[in-house]
């Protein structure tokens, strides 16, 4: 009898609490990218203990956010996503393209979402191939196409000289495509320049950009390959304004190295920046004061902060709008993916959650998990040790970019053997 | 003269730069190697542990803060002052004097005698637990290092070869500075291990440690000596290369740049890890200037450790290194 009482209280134990609204939390607070992983993170959960300790949760449902350390390591990561996802998990974040790719198979097979907002498989944005994957409000082909954009904003663009310079991975790889399409549509000649992991030394990449002298210079990096990056920009004295990173490339631990010699430099993004805004008056009163933040609570308003966040509502929102559609608040993988499918975010919720233009507006649908594609330019002040956009949330070229998802996911619904459509 | 012609010389110089760089690591590589027999993986680690640990001196960082302020509610940062670099630097040297006693008294003093792959395994360890170690007291966030090393293109370089040869070269001034303090570090160790009892000892300890155990000389003292100069070592190059990127975690990949230099130069010479450094240097950034650009660039990672594999089926023990004859 009290084997069989213990062996209840086991599995009792051991499964999920179905009252909670599971979002894990695939972090990385060590390892070589913790500096970024930090924030992300930090950010990220500190919204739903916001929600949990103003409202009660999500439709008065608790939620219960579960950490998984990943390290940037992919098989970490899988091996992280294996061991939550019985816990009811409704969502994964991983903020890895490795991992990302890793698991979307496996996302898809189980049934559980995934959200890779600004990372991961672009082509993911075609919902109709990728059932399960989301990549919502933009993703690196649309940042490609910002950058251009910018710079044609600026001025002619024909006949200039642009470089990327990029990791050289499968992330940093990523725009390249786009890039080749967009300079044969606008005359531009694009000069690629990769940098081996972990990118501390670029002497070379910068010798050559300064032998070659680009008009302009974009940039796909991560972790110390920005921040060397960036001063070695600096010691052979290209203007900062001519040099744009991709919102990966866009943080504070990125420029701050460098002092003012960073001054002027951008990057994109596609959240706003900073801690103006009457939601962090509640992060601040329910959370970082009230001694429940997941960190230190010293990174408020940081690019990074304000990214994971940001990724957290975009989460707490689909989640409401799956409570909406199902009529029920206790939430199961396959109704948050109905709620993600069916998002939009419009100017009036941002305004109502306290995040008045923070980010843009979009609507996601079966064809488009990827949103609209806006992004803004920001700019880094050294003085005042802060980002600024210096643009309203722009379009991308879908002209190029849309025949090029098509193509690619057409590809990995051949190869994975999956019959594209809405169901 | 053509411009490719310049172009190559000014890869060549700055390959030198940065070959200095990477001798700067192997160095601490080779001292350990040579007077213990120890390949110290934990090199890497203890260049960043001792960049986190002079900026945090510099900055008046309170060490272990956010378990202290987990533990009592508190919140302490920092102490409010503001050290000089010099004093900083001392104060650092300090500090890794101490981690070379602990590390010999608690690790290495156990596993005298043992096999050399235990050995290397216990250095793991010590990298991840001296990783560990670093975050808990420091924190992970990037620090930006400022030792008051001028940065930027060299400009009296640049004005005179564009006087010269109608293109200036681009010299970074972190590079000269790096290469003066190279030198100067090389010099001191020489002379230290020439002209010093204790470097006297530390030669015959690296001769043979039986031999230098049955004339007095004490093992234990002579591994602290050196682990302590490798920590120092360690704490230029994590000066030159976080003035670079700022101090993070992924300072201590930089050993990864040493490996190659080792192979080529060797493992228990000084003056190979210096001419090992330039060699890899000089090659891999020529590589990448003549023939990346046919490959899609991106070469210079590998291309370091082809080079040093190249060096190595002619001279297995390095350019510089002990030939090891086993007499059966």
């Amino acid at each position: 009898m009290k084997l069989t009482t213990l062996a209840v209280a086991a599995v009792m134990a051991a499964s999920p609490v179905m009252a909670d609204l599971v979002f894990p939390s695939l972090s990385y607070r060590t390892g070589p990218y913790a500096a970024n992983g930090i924030p992300f993170a930090d950010g990220y959960e500190d919204y739903f203990t916001l929600l949990n300790e103003r409202d009660g949760g999500i439709g008065g449902v608790p939620i219960k956010v579960i950490e998984c350390e990943t390290g940037y390591n992919t098989e970490k990561g899988v091996e992280c996503y294996e061991a939550t996802k019985g816990e009811g998990a409704l969502v994964y974040q991983p903020l890895s393209t490795g991992i990302t790719y890793q698991l979307i198979p496996k996302v898809t097979a189980d049934g559980i979402p995934m959200h890779t907002m600004g990372y991961g498989r672009t082509s993911a944005k075609n919902g109709e191939t990728f059932s399960n994957v989301f990549n919502y409000p933009a993703n690196y082909w649309d940042g490609a196409s910002h950058a251009i954009n910018h710079i044609m904003s600026l001025g002619d663009i024909s006949g200039k000289k642009i470089a990327l310079v990029y990791h050289n991975s499968a992330y940093g790889k990523e725009p390249i495509r786009t890039l080749e399409e967009l300079s044969k549509k606008h005359g531009f000649e694009l000069m690629l320049v990769p940098v081996d992991h972990p990118g501390q030394e670029q002497k070379s990449q910068w010798l050559q950009i300064r032998q070659q002298k680009p008009d302009n210079v974009i940039m796909y990096g991560w972790g110390v390959m920005n921040q060397v990056a960036i001063q070695e920009a600096a010691n052979i004295r290209f203007p900062m304004e001519n040099f744009i990173g991709i919102w990966w490339s866009g943080s504070e631990n990125d420029v701050l190295p460098a002092g003012d010699r960073a001054n002027g430099y951008k990057a994109l993004t596609f959240h706003n920046l900073g801690d103006d805004y009457p939601l962090y008056d509640d992060l601040r009163k329910y959370v970082v004061d009230a001694g429940k933040a997941a960190g230190a609570g010293d990174q408020l308003g940081t690019a990074l902060y304000n990214r994971g966040m940001y990724a957290a509502m975009l989460a707490s929102e689909a989640a409401k709008t799956a409570q909406e559609l199902s009529g029920d608040v206790n939430l199961t993988p396959a109704m948050m993916r109905d709620g993600m499918e069916a998002l939009e975010m419009t100017e009036a919720k941002m305004a109502e959650i306290g995040l008045p233009g923070f980010g843009p507006e979009f609507k996601v649908s079966c064809q488009n998990h990827g949103g609209n594609g806006l992004g803004a330019v920001a700019q880094w002040d050294a003085a005042a040790k802060k980002w600024s956009l210096i643009t309203g949330y722009e379009g991308s070229d879908q002209d190029v970019i849309q025949p090029l998802i098509d193509e690619d996911s057409a590809a990995f619904a051949a190869e994975a053997g999956i019959e594209a459509g809405c169901k | 003269m053509p411009e490719q012609f310049l172009f190559a010389m000014e890869v060549i110089l700055n390959g030198l730069m940065a070959g200095v760089l990477y001798a700067l690591v192997a160095l601490g590589f080779v001292l350990i190697f040579k007077a213990s027999g120890i390949f110290n993986y934990a090199q890497g680690v203890m260049a960043l542990f001792a960049a986190l640990t002079l900026v945090g001196i510099m900055d008046g960082q309170i060490p272990f803060s956010h378990i202290i302020n987990a533990i009592f509610g508190t919140e302490l940062h920092h102490f409010g002052w503001h050290v000089p670099a010099l004093l900083a630097i001392i104060l650092t040297a300090g500090v890794m004097v101490v981690f070379a006693w602990l590390v010999q008294r608690y690790i290495f003093r156990h596993l005298v005698n043992q096999e050399p792959i235990i050995l290397f395994m216990a250095t793991i360890g010590l990298a991840y637990f001296l990783e560990g170690v670093g975050d808990l007291m420091w924190g992970s966030d990037i620090k930006k290092l400022d030792v008051g090393l001028p940065q930027g293109i060299n400009d009296w370089i640049d004005v005179t070869t564009f006087e010269a040869f109608g293109y200036g070269f681009f010299i970074d001034n972190l590079d000269i500075s790096a290469t003066i303090v190279a030198v100067f570090l090389v010099a001191a160790l020489i002379m230290f291990s020439q002209y010093t009892k204790q470097g006297r000892a530390l030669r015959a300890v690296a001769d043979d440690h039986q031999a230098a155990l049955s004339v007095g000389i004490s093992l234990n003292f002579i591994w602290v000596l050196v682990w302590s100069i490798a920590g120092f070592v360690a704490l230029v190059a994590g000066i030159m290369w976080g003035a670079k990127s700022g101090v993070q975690f992924s300072l201590s990949l930089i050993a990864l740049k040493a490996l190659p230099v080792l192979m080529l130069g060797g493992f228990t010479s000084i003056p190979g890890a210096i001419v090992g450094g330039l060699i890899i240097g000089v090659g891999e950034k020529l590589f990448e200037f003549l023939i990346g650009p046919m490959v899609g660039g991106a070469t210079e990672n590998w291309f370091a450790y082809v080079l040093a594999l190249l060096f190595l089926v002619f001279r297995p023990q390095g350019l510089f290194g002990e030939k090891i004859i086993e007499r059966v």
